[in-house]
C-alpha cells in the first residue's frame, strides 16, 4: 500500500461540494481523506450518525454523496451499518447481488464517544466486516459547542463555561481508540489532518481493506468550537501531533505500533495557545492548570510509549 | 394437505418465520419474547432456514440494525416486548418515515413500572402513532396466520410501510393450542420473493436515505406516510381474501361475533376475547342478545367499518387493556368513539380498564359487564363508566 | 428506478411530488446547490506560481480545487466558502486571499 500522492489527488471526487458544513470545517476535509482511501471503481455505503456532518451533507433532496448513504438516528451508527453489512453478506450468498461493497461509518465525538457508544461498541464486539470513523472535534458542535467526553480538561464549551467559579470542564478526555482497541478488532487508528494526508490515507486505506470491525478516530477541528481563524487548521492539528497531545498511532491485530515520535516534544501551551476556549488558561494565577494539563499529556504519552514498546 | 400441531404462540410465530425465511434478523431478548429469537437461532443452527441472526446489544440496536438490513434491501424483521419497544421508539418513527417494508412481531408486555412480565397492551398502544401497520391476534393460529400475511401487506408498493404483528404475553405467546399450518411451499408461493425497487445495494443506482429535511418538506412528508396508511386497509382486506383461498381462514379488519342482531356488545383486542365469547355464548342463552367486536386491525383504525359494525346496538362497552391517564379511558375507548361519534351517534358507549399487567379477566366479569349495559339500556340504571375491571377497593 | 430529478423537488413542490421516504436516487445532488455566496473573501489562483505540489487539494472543507491530469485547476467559486485555508499551506504564494466575493 504505497502511497503516490499525486495520483490519489488524481481520482474523482466521492464527497461532492454544495454541503452546509462551516467554512474552514475539519469534517469534511476528514471524510474526503477516508473516502479517497476507497480504490477506484469499488462500490460503497457510507453510514452516519446524526451532527453536523449528516444535517449539513444529506440535506433533502441534496445529497453530497457519490455512494449510497444511510443516516438512521444519533445513537444507532454502528447498529445501523451493522444491518446494512449482515444484509449484504445474506443478499450476495443467495445471489440476489452480485456487486462487491465496502461499508464506512461516520460520526462526531457526540455520536461516537457518548450517544452512539453502546451502539458502536456492540457492532465492534459483533466484528462486522466495516470501518467507523470519528471525526472527532471534542464537543458536540451541531447543537452549539456542548461539551463531551471527548472534550479536552479545561476547554470552555457552553455547558463547562469558564467563569469566576469555574475554568471549564473538569474532566479529562476519554482514550477511545483504546477503548475501542481492548475490544480486541483486527485494526484501530488515529490520525488527523497533516501535510500530504499520508498517515490518514494510510490508516483509511488499512481499515477499510481490512475483513473485520475496524476504528479510526480522527482529530478533526472545529473552527467555531475552538476558537481559531479558519485558515489555521492544518497548523493546529500539526501541533496537536508535535506536542503528543493527539498521537499518531495504530493497534494491528493486538500490536500497538506509534507512527511519529516527534523529535523535540512541544510543550502543550503551543497547541492550547491559538485556542479560543484555552483562552483562560494564559491568564495570570493559571499557570498551575497549564502544568496539570501537561501532566496528563506526559502521562498519557508515556503510556502509549510503553503499549508500543512491548 | 395443512399441518395439525400443537404449538405455543411463540412457536406459531418462529415456525412462520421459518416458513417466510426472511434475510436478515436482529433480536434481543426479553420476556416473555425471548422465545422467538431462540427459536429462529435454533432453526438456522440446524440448516432449516438462512436468514443471518444479528444478536445485538439492545432493542434500541435491533430496530436499528433492521432498518439498515432493510433499507440495504434485504427482507428483515425482528421481535420484542415492553420495554423493548420503547427502547425502540425512535426508531419505530424512523423506520416508517423512511417507508422500509420491515416486521416487528410483538409480544404485548406490560411496560415498567413496577416492573411486571404479564400481558397488558400498553407497549403496542403506545407505540400506535408511530406509522407501523398494527395487527393483533386472539390465538396462535392468528398469530400464525398474520405473520404470513404481513409482508405482503408491508411490502406492497401502494403501502411501503413497516408491520406490527402482535400478540399477548404468556396468555398466547406461551399457552399451547391446537393449530393448523400451511404447507412450506403455500407458504413460500403466498408471501413471494422480495424484490425490492429501491435499496442502498442497487449497484445501478446509489441512494441516499434519512435526509435533514425542512418545514417546507415535512408536512408533505407526512402526508405521503399518512396516504400509504390508508391504501393499507385495501391490501390488507385483499391479502384477508387472499390468505382465506388458501388457508381456508379469511381475515379482515374484525371479528363480529354474534354481533349481527346484538344489542349490547363488547369491543376489544387480543386473547380476552376468547374469554368474552364464552360470555356470550352464556348471555345468549338467557336470552340476552350480547355480541363481540374482536378488533384486528388497529392500524390503519377503520373508523367507518366498527361504527357499521355497532351502528344497532344499543350499547357498548369498549375494553381497553391499557391505560391512558387521560382521566376517562384508554387509546381504543378513545378511537372507537370517535368512530361512532363521525359515523353512529345514537349509539351509547363506555370506555372500562381491564386485565392490566396480566390481571385475569373471567367470563363472569364479562358477563357482568353485558348485564350492565342491559340494566342502563332497560333501566336506565346508570353505568359506572372508566373502571377498572378486577380491581380490589 | 429511473434517478431522482431533484430540480424538479423544491419547497413549493406537493405533496405528492416528494420522493418516497424521502429517498434520492441519484450521486452528488448538492452539486446544485451554490455555496459560494457564503465568502467573506475569496481566494485568488495564481498559476504563474504554481508548481503543481497540489498540496491545496486535499485541505479544502468544499471539495472545490478541481483536478484534471494531476494538475489543479482554477477554483469551483460556485463551491468555495473562502475558508483560506488552501492559501495558507501553500508552499509557493499561488493563493492569495483578497476581501469579498
Amino acid at each position: 500500500m504505497s502511497y503516490n500522492f499525486k495520483a490519489e489527488m488524481n481520482k474523482p471526487e466521492r464527497l461532492a461540494p454544495g454541503h452546509r458544513m462551516c467554512a474552514g470545517c475539519g469534517g469534511t476535509i476528514a471524510v474526503r481523506a477516508v473516502l479517497r482511501a476507497l480504490h477506484e471503481g469499488d462500490k460503497a455505503v457510507i453510514g452516519n450518525a446524526t451532527g453536523c456532518l449528516e444535517v449539513s451533507t444529506f440535506m433533502y433532496p441534496y445529497t453530497s454523496y457519490e455512494d449510497s448513504y444511510i443516516h438512521n438516528a444519533f445513537e444507532n451508527a454502528g447498529a445501523t451499518m451493522g444491518g446494512v453489512e449482515t444484509a449484504y453478506n445474506v443478499l450476495k450468498r443467495k445471489g440476489k447481488i452480485k456487486d462487491d461493497y465496502k461499508f464506512i461509518t461516520f460520526g462526531g465525538d457526540g455520536g461516537t464517544y457518548d450517544i452512539g457508544f453502546q451502539s458502536l461498541s456492540g457492532a465492534m464486539e459483533r466484528n462486522h466486516d466495516f470501518v467507523y470513523v470519528c471525526y472527532d472535534n471534542g464537543a458536540y458542535m451541531n447543537t452549539g459547542i456542548q461539551r463531551s467526553s471527548a472534550t479536552p480538561m479545561y476547554a470552555d464549551t457552553t455547558t463547562t463555561p469558564v467563569g469566576s467559579q469555574s475554568n471549564g470542564k473538569m474532566q479529562n478526555r476519554k482514550d477511545l481508540a483504546s477503548i475501542i482497541a481492548a475490544h480486541d478488532v483486527p485494526y484501530v487508528g488515529q490520525s488527523t489532518l497533516l501535510g500530504n494526508f499520508k498517515d490518514l490515507h494510510t490508516k483509511a486505506e488499512k481499515a477499510i481493506y481490512t475483513e473485520g470491525a475496524c476504528f479510526l478516530n480522527v482529530m478533526a477541528p472545529c473552527p467555531r468550537g475552538w476558537r481559531y481563524p479558519t485558515e489555521d487548521i492544518m497548523e493546529i492539528c500539526k501541533l496537536g501531533v508535535e506536542t503528543c497531545y493527539w498521537p499518531l498511532f495504530e493497534v494491528d491485530h493486538g500490536k500497538w505500533i506509534l507512527n511519529y515520535e516527534p523529535k523535540k516534544k512541544l510543550p502543550i501551551e503551543d497547541f492550547l495557545r491559538p485556542q479560543g476556549r484555552f483562552k483562560h488558561l494564559f491568564k495570570k494565577g493559571n499557570e498551575d492548570l497549564i502544568v496539570q494539563f501537561q501532566e496528563e499529556v506526559d502521562r498519557r504519552w508515556e503510556e502509549l510509549q510503553f503499549k508500543c514498546s512491548r | 394437505m395443512a399441518v395439525r400441531e400443537r404449538l405455543s404462540g411463540n412457536e406459531a410465530v418462529s415456525y412462520a418465520i421459518k416458513q417466510v425465511n426472511p434475510d436478515v434478523m436482529p433480536a434481543f431478548p426479553i420476556t416473555p419474547s425471548t422465545e422467538i429469537p431462540q427459536y429462529v437461532a435454533n432453526y438456522i443452527a440446524n440448516g432449516e432456514m438462512d436468514t443471518d441472526f444479528i444478536p445485538v446489544e439492545s432493542e434500541h440496536s435491533s430496530m436499528s440494525a433492521t432498518i439498515g438490513a432493510s433499507a440495504a434491501g434485504a427482507r428483515a424483521l425482528t421481535a420484542t416486548s415492553s420495554c423493548g419497544l420503547a427502547l425502540m421508539w425512535e426508531e419505530l418513527y424512523v423506520a416508517a418515515s423512511n417507508r422500509l417494508p420491515l416486521a416487528l412481531c410483538l409480544v404485548n408486555r406490560a411496560l415498567s413500572g413496577p416492573i411486571n412480565i404479564n400481558c397488558d397492551h400498553s407497549d403496542s398502544m403506545g407505540a400506535r402513532d408511530t406509522g407501523f401497520i398494527q395487527i393483533y391476534a386472539e390465538n396462535n393460529q392468528e398469530v400464525y396466520d398474520n405473520f404470513i400475511q404481513a409482508y405482503r401487506i408491508s411490502e406492497h408498493k401502494d403501502v411501503r410501510l413497516p408491520i406490527m404483528i402482535c400478540q399477548d404475553g404468556f396468555i398466547t405467546s406461551h399457552a399451547v393450542e391446537n393449530i393448523e399450518l400451511l404447507e412450506d411451499d403455500k407458504v413460500k408461493n403466498f408471501v413471494g420473493e422480495y424484490e425490492p425497487e429501491n435499496y442502498l445495494l442497487n449497484a445501478s443506482q446509489p441512494m441516499s436515505l434519512g435526509p435533514y429535511a425542512v418545514s417546507n418538506y415535512y408536512m408533505e412528508t407526512k402526508m405521503a406516510q399518512n396516504t400509504a396508511m390508508q391504501n393499507a386497509k385495501q391490501v390488507i382486506l385483499e391479502v384477508g381474501k387472499e390468505f382465506g383461498e388458501v388457508s381456508g381462514r379469511s381475515y379482515g379488519f374484525f371479528e363480529e361475533y354474534r354481533l349481527d342482531d346484538a344489542d349490547y356488545a363488547l369491543v376489544m383486542i387480543g386473547s380476552a376475547a376468547g374469554t368474552t365469547k364464552d360470555a356470550v355464548d352464556a348471555l345468549r342463552e338467557q336470552g340476552i342478545k350480547a355480541g363481540l367486536l374482536k378488533l384486528r386491525v388497529f392500524r390503519p383504525f377503520p373508523d367507518e367499518e366498527i361504527a357499521a359494525a355497532l351502528k344497532n346496538c344499543k350499547a357498548v362497552a369498549i375494553m381497553d387493556r391499557c391505560e391512558g391517564f387521560r382521566g376517562k379511558g384508554g387509546p381504543l375507548g378513545a378511537e372507537v368513539k370517535a368512530a361512532l361519534y363521525d359515523h353512529a351517534k345514537d349509539v351509547k358507549a363506555f370506555n372500562l380498564i381491564y386485565g392490566l399487567g396480566g390481571r385475569d379477566f373471567t367470563v363472569e366479569e364479562a358477563e357482568e359487564i353485558y348485564k350492565a349495559l342491559q340494566a342502563y339500556d332497560k333501566e336506565g340504571k346508570p353505568f359506572a363508566e372508566y373502571r377498572y375491571i378486577g380491581l380490589r377497593g | 428506478m429511473a434517478a431522482t430529478d431533484i430540480t424538479k423537488i423544491t419547497e413549493k413542490s406537493s405533496w405528492q411530488d416528494i420522493t418516497e421516504g424521502n429517498q434520492i436516487y441519484a450521486a452528488g445532488t448538492s452539486r446544485l446547490f451554490n455555496t459560494g455566496e457564503w465568502r467573506t473573501q475569496t481566494p485568488v489562483f495564481h498559476s504563474e506560481k504554481c508548481k503543481q505540489c497540489l498540496l491545496c487539494v486535499p485541505v479544502c472543507p468544499d471539495s472545490s480545487i478541481p483536478v484534471c491530469e494531476s494538475k489543479r485547476e482554477d477554483f469551483d467559486y460556485d463551491h468555495c466558502k473562502g475558508c483560506g485555508i488552501c492559501a495558507k499551506v501553500c508552499p509557493f504564494d499561488a493563493i492569495s486571499m483578497k476581501e469579498g466575493q
